[in-house]
This record gives C-alpha cells, sequence and structure tokens, in this order.
C-alpha cells in the first residue's frame, strides 16, 4: 500500500450489491484479513482508479444503521469511529438499492452527518423502468450535498463513473453533515455536547455516548465527560427514536422532489415466487429437496476430485522418499509435511461444493426464505431462523459454520448454535466412518435397492443432526444468560446468481479454509511425526531386537521391515502415550492402537485414518484404503484370537467419533468467537464425555 | 387493540402514533414509521414468525414484536 493510496470504506444495507460493486472495483487484487484489535474477517481490495491514482478497499459487513445489533454490524461503526490515520477511511462509498432508496437513504444520512467525504452508488438502475421509477439525478445531489453515481454493478455500468466521483470527492473541501440533528430534537442537551471537543463531529460524539464505543484518541477527561451524558438511559433512547424519524422526514422531502414511481408497475414476479417457497407445505418439500441435492453433491461429485487428490499425494510421497537422499529430513518431509498438506487439501472439493450451494442460495434471496420458514421450530430448541445456515454448513467443516454465527443478534443462541453446531457431521468424519463402514457392515442391498452401508452413512448424518438439535434444547434449558432476543429478517428480492459473485465467495472461503485449518493440521502432523519417530533405548534398539527375534521364523525381508516398523512405533514416545491410555478405552473395546489413533486425531478426526496406516505398518501407500482396510480387517485381538475390528469395536468407534470435539481448529475458532476459553473447554470436555459414555454404552451393548 | 400480529394475510394496517416509543429501535430504522403502511403478506406454519411489507421495506419479524407495535385500520 503506498501512502498516496487512497482509502475507501465500502458500506450499505444487507442485499444492496456492495459485494458485486467491490468484485468490480477490485477483481482478484482481493485478500481476506484480520482487523487489528477485532478478531474478524475483513475484505481488502486493490482498485485503480484512474492512471495514477490507486485505492485500498475495504467491504464492511452489510448493515441498516450504526447503530448497531450483531456483530457485524458492530465491525462498521468500529471502522467509522477509529481516528487512527492509518486506518479511518479518506472516502466511504455508500451503495444504495434504487428500490429502497428511502430506507437506505437512512444509513447514508449518519454517515454524511460524520462529516466524511461521501460517494452515494445508487445500484441495479437497470430495473427503474420496470419498477416504474424515475429520479432527477442533478437535483439530488445537490439536496443530498454529495456525489451521487446511478450503477448496475451486476452490468458492470457505471463504475467509471464511481472511481471519477471518488478522486472528485477525496480533493474537495471537508463534507458536512445532511441532517444537523442537534436543532430538531434538544438544542440544549447537543450544544453541550458540542462543547467536550472539537476533534470530532457532533454526530461522532453523539455514537459514543449512545454506543458506549470510543475511538483509540480520545483523551479520559473527554471521555468522563462523555459519560455524563449517557445517565438518563430512557431519555437516550427516545431521543434515538425521534433522532430517526426526524431523518426519515428529511429524507422524504428530498426524495418528494427528486424520485418518482409509479406503483402500478412495480407489481412483480416476486409475491408469486415468494407464495411458492414460504408454502406451508411446499416450502418445506422445496427446502428438504435442495438438502438432499446439496448433499448428494457434496458426497457423489466431491469423490472423484478427492481420490485423484489422495492420489496425487501418495505419488508425491513416494516420489519424496524415493528421490531424496534418505535422511530425516527426507522422512519429515515425506511422512509428516507431504500427508499433513494432502490431509487439508483433500477436503478442498467437498467444501468447494457446500460454499458454492450456500452461495448460491444467498445470493438468490432463498435463504432468507429458509430462515423465516425455520424460525420457530428452531427456537424451540434455543436457536433462531438464522441457525439453519451454520448447521448445513457444519456438514463440510464446522469452522466457516462457527463464523456464519455473527448475524444473530441474540448472545445465548449466537452461543447455542456455536456450542452444537460441531456435532453435525463434518467432512473430516467421513474417511473415518468410510472406512469402518465398509470394515463391518456387510455390502447388501436391503428391500432390492438400499444400500445398507450407504443406509449406516446416512444414519451417522442423522445422528449428528439429532445430537445438535437435543445439544441445542439442553443448553437452551440449562444455561443461565439473559439476552434479548431480537430477531428481524429482511426478505430481498429474488435475483439470478452473479456467477462472478458465487465464484469470488467459493474461492475466497475456500482459501480462508484451507489457511486457517491447514497451519495447525501441518503443525500437528510433524508434532505428530516427531513422537512417532522418536523413543527410548527400546525404540533405539528395535532392529536388533527384531532380527534376534525372528531369526528361526523363516520371514521374508518386507514382513521383517514391518515388524520393525511396528516395533518402533510401540515404542516411541507416542506409542507410550498409547499404551497408558489403554486401561481407560478397553471398557470401549479398544487397544493401544487405536489409542494412539484417538490421541493423534484429537486434533483433526481424519489423522485417524491416516495414524492406523502408520499403526498397521503399510509402507507403500498412507492414503491407499484398501490396504489400510486390509490390514484393519486382518488385526487380531489376542485376548480372543478374532478379529480386532469386529462390529462392536466398530460401532463403538463410529459413535465416539460422532460426539467428541477432536479439532483443534473448531477449538480455536470457538475461543475466538466467544473471546474466552471457558466456552470450547465446555464443548471439549462435554463432547469427550458424551462420546466415551455413548461408546462405553455402545460396545457393552453390543458385545 | 389492533397491532400488526392481529392483521390478516393480505390485509392492510397504519403504524399508530402511540406506537412509536415501544416500536425497538431497529424496526423504526428498517423503515416501521407511525403512519406508514404495513401489509401482512405470509405467515411461517405456526404463524409464527411472520412476513410483513412496510414502507416498501420486506420483513420477517417475530410475533412477539408484532403484538406490541399498534395499528389503525384506516390511514390517519
Amino acid at each position: 500500500m503506498s501512502k498516496n493510496d487512497i482509502k475507501i470504506a465500502l458500506i450499505g444495507n444487507p442485499n444492496t450489491g456492495k459485494t458485486s460493486l467491490f468484485n468490480q472495483l477490485t477483481g482478484l487484487n482481493q485478500k481476506v484479513g484480520n482487523y487489528p484489535g477485532v478478531t474478524v474477517d475483513k475484505k481488502l481490495g486493490k482498485s485503480k482508479l484512474s492512471a495514477t491514482q490507486n485505492a485500498i478497499i475495504t467491504d464492511l459487513p452489510g448493515t441498516y444503521s450504526i447503530n448497531p445489533t450483531s456483530l457485524d454490524e458492530s465491525i462498521v461503526l468500529k471502522t467509522l469511529l477509529k481516528k487512527d490515520i492509518k486506518e479511518s477511511p479518506d472516502v466511504i462509498l455508500v451503495v444504495a438499492d434504487v428500490e429502497n432508496l428511502k430506507r437506505n437513504l437512512l444509513l447514508f444520512s449518519q454517515i454524511k452527518d460524520l462529516e466524511i467525504p461521501t460517494v452515494l452508488a445508487i445500484n441495479m438502475v437497470d430495473q427503474m423502468t420496470r419498477k416504474g421509477i424515475s429520479i432527477d439525478l442533478s437535483l439530488l445531489k445537490k439536496e443530498l450535498n454529495t456525489e451521487v453515481v446511478l450503477i448496475s454493478a451486476r452490468k458492470n455500468e457505471g463504475i467509471k463513473e464511481v472511481k471519477e466521483a471518488i478522486i472528485r470527492c477525496h480533493v474537495a473541501a471537508k463534507a458536512s453533515p445532511l441532517c444537523g440533528i442537534n436543532s430538531k430534537i434538544d438544542p440544549d442537551y447537543f450544544e453541550n455536547l458540542k462543547k467536550i471537543s472539537p476533534n470530532y463531529s457532533l454526530y461522532e460524539l453523539w455514537l459514543m455516548v449512545t454506543q458506549n464505543n470510543y475511538p483509540d484518541t480520545i483523551t479520559k477527561e473527554e471521555k468522563e465527560k462523555l459519560l455524563a451524558f449517557k445517565q438518563d438511559v430512557p431519555k437516550l433512547k427516545k431521543y434515538q427514536h425521534k433522532e430517526t424519524i426526524y431523518r426519515y422526514q428529511e429524507i422524504n422531502k428530498i426524495l418528494k422532489k427528486t424520485y418518482i414511481v409509479d406503483k402500478s408497475k412495480a407489481k412483480d414476479l416476486r409475491s408469486r415466487l415468494d407464495k411458492i417457497f414460504t408454502h406451508k407445505i411446499f416450502g418445506y418439500a422445496i427446502f428438504f429437496v435442495i438438502l438432499l441435492i446439496i448433499f448428494q453433491s457434496i458426497f457423489d461429485i466431491a469423490s472423484v476430485p478427492m481420490d485423484f487428490i489422495d492420489g496425487i499425494f501418495a505419488e508425491l510421497s513416494n516420489f519424496t522418499r524415493n528421490s531424496l537422499p534418505e535422511g530425516v529430513f527426507t522422512d519429515l518431509l515425506s511422512e509428516g509435511i507431504i500427508p499433513g498438506i494432502g490431509g487439508v487439501v483433500i477436503f478442498i472439493p467437498q467444501i468447494a461444493i457446500l460454499f458454492l450451494f450456500v452461495a448460491i442460495l444467498e445470493e438468490t434471496g432463498y435463504m432468507s426464505r429458509v430462515v423465516f420458514l425455520m424460525d420457530k421450530i428452531m427456537r424451540r430448541f434455543g436457536m433462531n431462523g438464522k441457525s439453519v445456515i451454520p448447521l448445513i454448513s457444519g456438514t463440510a467443516c464446522a469452522i466457516p459454520a462457527i463464523m456464519a454465527t455473527r448475524t444473530i443478534s441474540s448472545w445465548k443462541e449466537r452461543l447455542i448454535t456455536i456450542l452444537v453446531t460441531p456435532f453435525t457431521t463434518c467432512s473430516a468424519r467421513l474417511p473415518v466412518y468410510a472406512i469402518l463402514i465398509a470394515l463391518i457392515i456387510p455390502d447388501t442391498k436391503i428391500l432390492g435397492f438400499l444400500n445398507l452401508q450407504g443406509l449406516v452413512l446416512l444414519l451417522l448424518y442423522a445422528l449428528g443432526f439429532a445430537s445438535a438439535i437435543l445439544g441445542a434444547y439442553i443448553l437452551n434449558k440449562t444455561l443461565k444468560i439473559k439476552s434479548r432476543s431480537f430477531f428481524v429478517v429482511e426478505m430481498p428480492n429474488y435475483k439470478l446468481p452473479s456467477f462472478k459473485n458465487v465464484f469470488y465467495e467459493v474461492v475466497e472461503k475456500t482459501k480462508a479454509f484451507v489457511f486457517g485449518a491447514g497451519k495447525i493440521i501441518l503443525a500437528l502432523s510433524v508434532i505428530l511425526w516427531f513422537l512417532a519417530s522418536n523413543g527410548g533405548d527400546e525404540f533405539k534398539n528395535a532392529e536388533q531386537t527384531v532380527i534376534a527375534k525372528v531369526e528361526n521364523q523363516n520371514l521374508n525381508q518386507e514382513e521383517i521391515q514391518q515388524r520393525i516398523a511396528s516395533t518402533k512405533l510401540e515404542k516411541s514416545y507416542i506409542g507410550m502415550l498409547g499404551k497408558s491410555i489403554e486401561p481407560a478405552i478397553k471398557p470401549l473395546g479398544y487397544d493401544w492402537k487405536i489409542g494412539i489413533a484417538l490421541i493423534t486425531s484429537f486434533a483433526a478426526r481424519e489423522v485417524f485414518v491416516g495414524t492406523l496406516a502408520t499403526i498397521y505398518s503399510v509402507q507403500a501407500d498412507d492414503e491407499d484404503t484398501t490396504t489400510i482396510k486390509q490390514k484393519m480387517a486382518s488385526e487380531i485381538n489376542p485376548d480372543t484370537g478374532k478379529k480386532r475390528f469386529n462390529f462392536p469395536v466398530g460401532m463403538s468407534l463410529m459413535v465416539f467419533y460422532a460426539f467428541a470435539m477432536q479439532c483443534m481448529a473448531t477449538l480455536a475458532i470457538v475461543k475466538r468467537e466467544t473471546k474466552t476459553w471457558k466456552w470450547p473447554l465446555i464443548q471439549l470436555f462435554g463432547m469427550a464425555f458424551l462420546a466415551y459414555v455413548s461408546s462405553l454404552l455402545t460396545y457393552q451393548i453390543l458385545s | 387493540m389492533n397491532t400488526i400480529a392481529t392483521l390478516r394475510i393480505g390485509e392492510i394496517g397504519y403504524i399508530s402514533e402511540e406506537s412509536l416509543d415501544v416500536i425497538p429501535l431497529k424496526l423504526l430504522e428498517m423503515g416501521c414509521l407511525p403512519g406508514a403502511e404495513v401489509e401482512l403478506i405470509q405467515q411461517a406454519p405456526l404463524k409464527d414468525p411472520i412476513y410483513i411489507c412496510v414502507n416498501g421495506s420486506h420483513l420477517a419479524i417475530r410475533k412477539e414484536t408484532a403484538a406490541i407495535i399498534q395499528i389503525l385500520k384506516s390511514e390517519i
């Protein structure tokens, strides 16, 4: 970022096409970062305004006003109140929807009162004729005292004009307020408020009072004076109400002169579509069909690229082992780092497909209808309609799902949603289920067409959802949190999804997942590799001991190598760890080798399969499930002389993986979103306890 | 007493002046102003939440909120 770059904040109501405009202005020059001090993602993009002028654009979450009620919205306020030169925007670009101009101008009028140069972009003007809308642009510019541009972001119209307006606005003199809230509400009160500091606009001071949010630059003295203004809470509330009414009055005055709607033309497709999508019966049927399509795609379409990626990483690992000189570094690379990265990359297809569907559903406006349909049902369990989105997203990965709870304004409902989302069957459980089902469930058809193995998998998914719902119900009854549950959802117009927006959304979210979860899994694979390839004296002497032992057994070279690897693992640090927890997991039907896999997969569930692969000394192909499967199938329980992975053990393991919170990345995200270690720890121990008890019962009943 | 919650589907009412102090700020900001026309478009199963069109905004709100906002059956 160079010093001369203009810093632009992009602000607007949800569903105004803000993201479309951001994509048009920045193209692929986008990146996701963290807001300093607030651990929430922010989207930044670089834009070329003219031959000599560049800009850095920050895309802020959609908001209806700068009086926040959700985490997403509070980010907007925080950005605007920042007085840090590096952070505060030079120009604000407000995006409005031509059809809801009145409501959009409320936000605009608040922003304008902050006295920061502001450009208003009125979007979707290609719809104007159809909706019978006409605007007197030059008069509107004069009345609003700002740059106004008519655009159609999806059709790439008016983008050049927006850039020009930003440059003009940037060099112009300091902006003046639009409404001047002081005179109409309580002139004396606001006159006194203004006296506190000349460094802030009156509206900034008023926001500090009402929102309890102060910029870093404010002095202690100023803050104390401000506190005196907020003692009478009912009065503040009354003033806020008055302020809003006054703003609307001013906006109405302006729009009366400049904006005409011919209502006879306004009837459209929306009401007819709404009749179907929000219908008491069809509405649910359609939602169910859409869910079915999503799940089918996640598993059917994704399996091809997943197998492909799987193969590539196995090859790569082999290639490194064979072509680099033998040594610790080669081992680390081929056994630690490459399989570690592979373990993350393999989930990209599933996650991308899920994000694709979620992005399309949101772009079309359908998601709001789902929220509407599901709210009452979800409320019985202490969540709300908006919780449906995290629960669906959770089937790909809990991390983005938990981040999607930010739009829920009630803290209790949001917390419950965060706490139960990890119960939904995420894609990391899939490899574990797949291999265990293949081992213990016969590949037969029931009723002639239902695949029994597939049915068991479906039941495991149902178990995930059921436990999420039940968990929410219990939390709702036990958590004593007083939280205002205020629910309002805008039902946007139906739109065809824009390919560009969907594409960027999928790329960006997938990237965030890969780099977010990737770091942790990679670090853990290295640690695991170290613990598995080091040990005490017995570990170091494993080779001699084994060779001495098998001298008379007539084994070929390969078998001897496998024995050595197994012995080494048993005597390694991780093996010692596995042995030490054996007494605790024996009642569940597990031995120390499975114990190791439980420990290692604490970091991420999918590590289970890879660990077993190592444990059963499959040396050739770490990720090839047929060989792992064969090894697991032939593993004998020395106590019974029968198969180790029999039906009760397999079921017990699957139940364990259904409930246990085995994902460090999720724990980290929960810590980040709840801002305390309390909730992730409760989640960790609560779910571990549940997992232990239910696998114990499963094993004891079945065996 | 007529409130938004007592509207039938397709019926129109006008938010009364007395409601000003009880309407949550958020709803005011989204256009639920005294005098504004409200139409009930749809009810979710179990009649909650409800889907209204007010002042050009299409909103879903819960019944408990709708029940505190008084309306008049004819324009003020």
